[in-house]
């Protein structure tokens, strides 16, 4: 197998995610295209890992892991700030959170 | 190493198509299925590179923790579950712009760079090997000597998110 295949796939779903984050006006969904963001790069990094030997096979997929814990971090406060705008203003349209626009 | 190969494409396949509908499906409840899909199918392109616990981990945070609490979110917020017209903001064409420019220029760094550059063949090499080498155990090792500080700090992290996401959310 080539690394490419994997890079590459890894690059679509950044990119998928990227638009994701712009393009939606939902929180909930802005947090899921986080979490596709995220995981591309752990493929990023356990093919890297993979492809230069043993050693950093290991490296590669412990930085993983600690990628899964960190997006499972993510994940709790962003739905708490989240629930926090819908508390506030009855919606989570991240267009209306705009109080520090000039 | 055909087997692989066509595995790999059906995982790719499944991931690209599950992600590009989780960002323009219009039902919420849906988007977060699709995210099962995403993570499910990257869990197995995980196995394809011989991090099997990698790929336990996250079946298990992402598909089983992860998924639930986006689920939690979607009820809390009162999201229309039917088909919801408001998900979008006007600037999808800027951003499928951005993303397809991205996604040109990192196709092009990648390819120009490592090319035909092949993964090392692993066909040769016994199971014994290979868990002794990359397995769950050589994992557990590393965690717990080398990476032990950055292990302990992910765990101050995790504590804090957890009081900061309960601090957050609570009605006072």
């Amino acid at each position: 197998m080539l690394i490419n295949q994997f890079l590459l796939l890894g690059a679509a779903l950044f990119c998928i995610g990227v638009y994701g984050v712009l393009a939606r006006r939902n929180g909930v969904l802005v947090l899921m295209s986080i979490e596709l963001i995220l995981n591309a790069v752990n493929i990023n990094l356990i093919a890297f890992g993979h492809l230069w030997g043993a050693d950093s096979a290991i490296s590669g997929q412990v930085f993983a892991l600690f990628t899964i814990a960190v997006a499972a971090a993510e994940v709790g406060v962003g739905l708490a700030i989240i629930l926090l705008i819908y508390r506030n203003r009855t919606s989570v349209d991240l267009d209306e959170v705009d109080m520090m626009k000039g | 190493m055909v087997a692989q190969n066509i595995a790999f494409g059906i995982l790719a396949a499944a991931s690209v198509v599950a992600a590009l509908r989780l960002v323009t499906t219009k039902n919420v409840v849906h988007a977060a299925l699709y995210l099962v899909v995403v993570l499910s199918s990257v869990g197995a392109i995980y196995v394809l590179l011989f991090a099997e616990f990698v790929a336990v981990v996250q079946l298990l945070v992402y598909v089983g923790a992860v998924v639930v609490l986006f689920l939690f979110g979607i009820m809390l917020t009162r999201a229309q579950l039917g088909q919801d017209k408001d998900v979008d903001n006007d600037q999808r064409g800027i951003a499928a712009v951005t993303a397809l420019f991205l996604v040109g220029v990192l196709t092009y760094g990648l390819w120009d760079y490592f090319g035909d550059d092949k993964l090392p063949e692993m066909e040769g090499v016994s199971q014994a090997a290979l868990t002794a080498e990359r397995g769950t155990r050589a994992v557990g090792d590393s965690i717990f000597s080398t990476y032990l500080v950055p292990f302990e700090a992910i765990g101050i992290l995790l504590t804090a998110a957890l009081v900061g996401a309960i601090v957050l959310a609570r009605r006072d």
